[in-house]
């Protein structure tokens, strides 16, 4: 990628950003994606479909710009992702790393507080963790978990649109660092 | 390396990262074991959230959510109970039609088993007012009901109409204090009439303190009312007291016990036997009958048994009758019987040909006419077929009586000129009212001279107490519908014919006259037989049949017992225990016995070969068919005595 190039894609105010996630919400924020990713679930069945954690991580990556920070809160996530599963402890976690550490390294060349990019990079890593989790799946576990991607495509759409808006109450959350 | 590390220190942490995992994965796998830790550590971090969440959801939204479903438990219990009421009415319409199915299967039973002809009906309403005893029923003159039909249910009769409009009809029910239908008791074959008092209870009155009637003691229809057949149930005699001079007896009617809704309303009933009481067991040893009794208990059937009744003893008669001249009662296709002939020994019949030229007795109406001349006379011993009479009587020719008489009774000691009453064969000439003689009381009580020698039981009467007149007639009871029947000022029907009855006259009365006063053109002349009969007759009063029959002016008075019974009976509606006279569908005719006693001679009809087993209808109602003689004339006609010179009361 050539000097002019990142010129493009990254603008002036992105470099400049000085604004973070305090711990609490660091925790937090997580924790309530599983939390209504496991108990919201109940009640709504169709919002099963919302991955929030993966959300959540893509929007840490976005934000800290910084790939082992990104990748470690990505693998932390998916790891307990999968605490809360009956699959092996590291499904999630690979997949989540993954998308942590690409979601860092994307974000250092797209500016990520435009809505309309963080809409197509959702979807794209939204389409990629669901592709990672049935390869491990198949690849890892031998299980035969079927990929359908009309439907995969379908929900990372409406996690796409979902993302739009979360993300704006994330970055309400942040503060000067 | 360190520096190489430096430099890809991001992609080294991502590598270290994935492998990491990926062992992990791969030691969970290959050993089996799940690494609890971690997932302790997880559960621990999330669950006590989830019971937090849970708690608040649960008191918070929890309460809310079940404020709604009360809501929709609410509504959704109105639902259920709308729906189960209306379950609950659709079960118990299904039930009551369930019910209605049932006893409208057990009517169609009962008529189909029962020889009347009946109409089903429902009742559809009561009369107004509080004491209201009458009900409407849903079928009419439209439906063929006429005023004066019974109607009745399996359980017993129920009333009789009493108004038939075109959709619907008037009941009068046998618990209004104007009704009024003569019973018999079951077990001592106790005659009454029964009559309504405005209560659930009905009383049979007219019942002797010396006649025994048991408490429990069912009661049938008798039908000598002319509106029940015989043998309908009526009711179960609940209280049995002795009065001043009747029982009191008050009966249940069985017919409301089970509540009316579906009726049966007999178009033409048919007189059935009375059912027989339970007999003993068979291991029951009874003595054989007292010989007096069995000598006394009919002098042309030795073997009927003395314990049996008139009624019995008739019926048997007239079996015996049937059989020998092989005649099917109520089969309409074969030729009347002969019913002179009761009592006598078959014989061989001359044939019709032999008899001189004039209508005989199959294809001309007077047949009956002429049996009716013979019957009430005694018959020359010169035997006679059936036609024979006929053929002596032809139409428009005064009869001849040595000729009706003929060879009928042969043996009769000293034959009987043959009175007026074959005049009555002329089909086209007036003839007299049927005499109504004992043969036509229905009721065995010598309520008329006649009736009182008509008994078989008893020793036969001189002539002067036969006469009608006799005082000392045990019930001067009035008399029974026939007599009201009988009268000639009225469409007299013809009526049954005593000859058949009574075939052998024991003591042959000269009657003289009779043929002149039977002349149907001439004006009735006061029978001279009567009156060379029975001159010292005391009364010509009495209250008889015959009496009120033969008053060509006055209107018969209705007997007290039948006022109250049949209001249609009185109409001069002559029942007939002649077959021929009793034609449901001819014009009344005028009966034949004593042509003497009648005034105005009514046009005679033609005969009706089936109506050897036919009782003449009432006025408004279908005739009474007979399927057994015996069974209707122990009632409507005479015993087998002799036929006697009617007494003429004008």
């Amino acid at each position: 990628m050539s000097e002019y190039s990142e010129r493009l894609l990254v603008d002036a105010p992105r470099k400049n950003k000085t604004q973070r996630l305090r711990l609490i919400w660091l925790v937090l924020i997580p924790l309530v994606a599983i939390l209504f990713q496991v108990y919201v679930s109940r009640f709504f069945h169709r919002l099963s479909y919302l991955e929030l954690p993966l959300l959540i991580t893509v929007h840490f990556a976005l934000s800290e710009r910084r790939p082992i920070p990104a990748l470690a809160y990505g693998a932390v996530i998916g790891m307990i992702q999968d605490s809360l599963t009956n699959q092996p402890i590291g499904v999630f976690g690979i997949a989540k790393t993954l998308v942590g550490y690409f979601a860092a390294s994307v974000s250092l060349r797209f500016d990520v507080e435009n809505p309309v990019v963080t809409f197509i990079l959702t979807f794209f890593f939204y389409f990629f963790h669901e592709f990672l989790h049935w390869v491990e799946v198949r690849a890892l576990l031998g299980h035969p978990l079927s990929f359908d991607p009309q439907q995969t495509l379908l929900f990372g759409l409406l996690n796409a649109t979902v993302s739009v808006p979360l993300y704006l109450v994330l970055d309400k959350l942040k503060v000067a660092a | 390396m360190e520096a190489l590390l430096t430099r890809y220190r991001n992609l080294t942490v991502l590598l270290i990262a994935f492998f990491a995992q990926l062992v992990l994965i791969a030691f969970q796998v290959r050993t089996g074991k799940d690494v609890p830790l971690l997932r302790v550590w997880a559960i621990t971090a999330v669950t006590p959230v989830e019971q937090a969440l849970e708690f608040v959801r649960r008191n918070t939204i929890g309460v809310a959510e079940n404020y709604f479903l009360l809501v929709g438990v609410r509504s959704e219990n109105e639902r259920l109970q709308k729906e189960v009421g209306q379950l609950k009415l659709k079960n118990h319409y299904l039930q009551t039609q369930l019910s209605t199915a049932d006893r409208a299967r057990a009517l169609g039973v009962f008529q189909a088993q029962s020889p009347s002809k009946m109409l089903p009906a429902r009742i559809i309403g009561t009369g107004t007012g509080t004491n209201s005893q009458v009900v409407f029923i849903d079928r009419g003159s439209g439906s063929e009901v006429e005023a004066g039909m019974a109607v009745i249910t399996p359980d017993g009769i129920v009333g009789k109409v009493i108004d038939a409009y075109p959709t619907a009809s008037l009941v009068m029910l046998v618990t209004d204090p104007s009704f009024a239908a003569g019973v018999i008791s079951q077990k001592n074959h106790t005659r009454g009439t029964l009559k309504g008092q405005g209560q659930p209870q009905a009383i049979v009155d007219y019942v002797q303190n010396e006649q025994k009637v048991d408490p429990g003691e069912m009661f049938f229809t008798s039908g000598d009312d002319r509106i029940f057949p015989k043998g309908f149930p009526v009711g179960e005699a609940a209280v049995v007291k002795s009065g001043k001079i009747f029982k009191q007896i008050y009966i249940v009617p069985s017919a409301f016990q089970t509540g009316l809704e579906e009726v049966l309303v007999v178009l033409e009933g048919v007189h059935q036997p009375i059912p027989e009481m339970e007999t003993p067991s068979a291991a029951m040893k009874m003595l054989p009958p007292p010989p007096d009794a069995a000598a006394t208990a009919g002098q042309a059937n030795a073997g009927i048994s003395a314990l049996s009744t008139d009624a019995d003893r008739l019926k048997a008669e007239y079996k015996q009758l049937g059989e020998t001249q092989k005649h099917v009662y109520g089969d309409g296709n074969t030729r009347a019987p002969d019913l002179t002939k009761i009592g006598q020994p078959p014989k061989p019949e001359v044939p019709a040909a032999a008899t001189p030229a004039g209508p005989t007795a199959t294809s001309l109406q007077p047949k009956s006419a002429t049996n009716d001349a013979n019957a009430g006379t005694t018959t020359p011993p010169k035997p006679n077929p059936l036609g024979a009479g006929a053929a002596a009587t032809s139409p428009g020719q005064n009869p001849k009586p040595s000729a009706t008489a003929a060879g009928l009774t042969p043996q009769v000691p000293k034959p009987k000129p043959v009175t007026g009453d074959a005049t009555a064969a002329s089909p086209g000439q007036k003839t007299k009212p049927p005499a109504t003689d004992a043969g036509l009381t229905p009721q065995p009580k010598p309520v008329t001279s006649d009736a009182t020698a008509a008994s078989p039981g008893q020793k036969p009467k001189p002539p002067a107490a036969d006469a009608g007149l006799t005082p000392q007639a045990p019930k001067p009871k009035p008399v029974t519908s026939d007599a009201t029947v009988a009268s000639p000022g009225q469409k007299p029907k013809p009526l049954a014919t005593d000859a058949g009855l009574t075939p052998q006259a024991p003591k042959p009365k000269p009657v003289t006259g009779d043929a002149t006063a039977a002349s149907p053109v001439q004006k009735p002349k006061p029978p001279a037989t009567d009156a060379g009969l029975t001159p010292q007759a005391p009364k010509p009063k009495p209250v008889t049949s015959d009496a009120t029959a033969a008053s060509p002016v006055q209107k018969p008075k209705p007997p007290a017992t039948d006022a109250g019974l049949t209001p249609q009976a009185l109409k001069p509606k002559p029942v007939t225990g002649d077959a021929t006279a009793a034609s449901p569908v001819q014009k009344p005719k005028p009966p034949a016995t004593d042509a003497g006693l009648t005034p105005q001679a009514p046009k005679p009809k033609p005969a009706n070969p089936d109506a050897a087993t036919t009782l003449a209808k009432p006025k408004l109602r279908g005739p009474l068919l007979v399927t057994d003689p015996a069974d209707a004339n122990p009632e409507l006609a005479a015993p087998a005595n002799p036929p006697k010179p009617k007494q003429q009361n004008q």
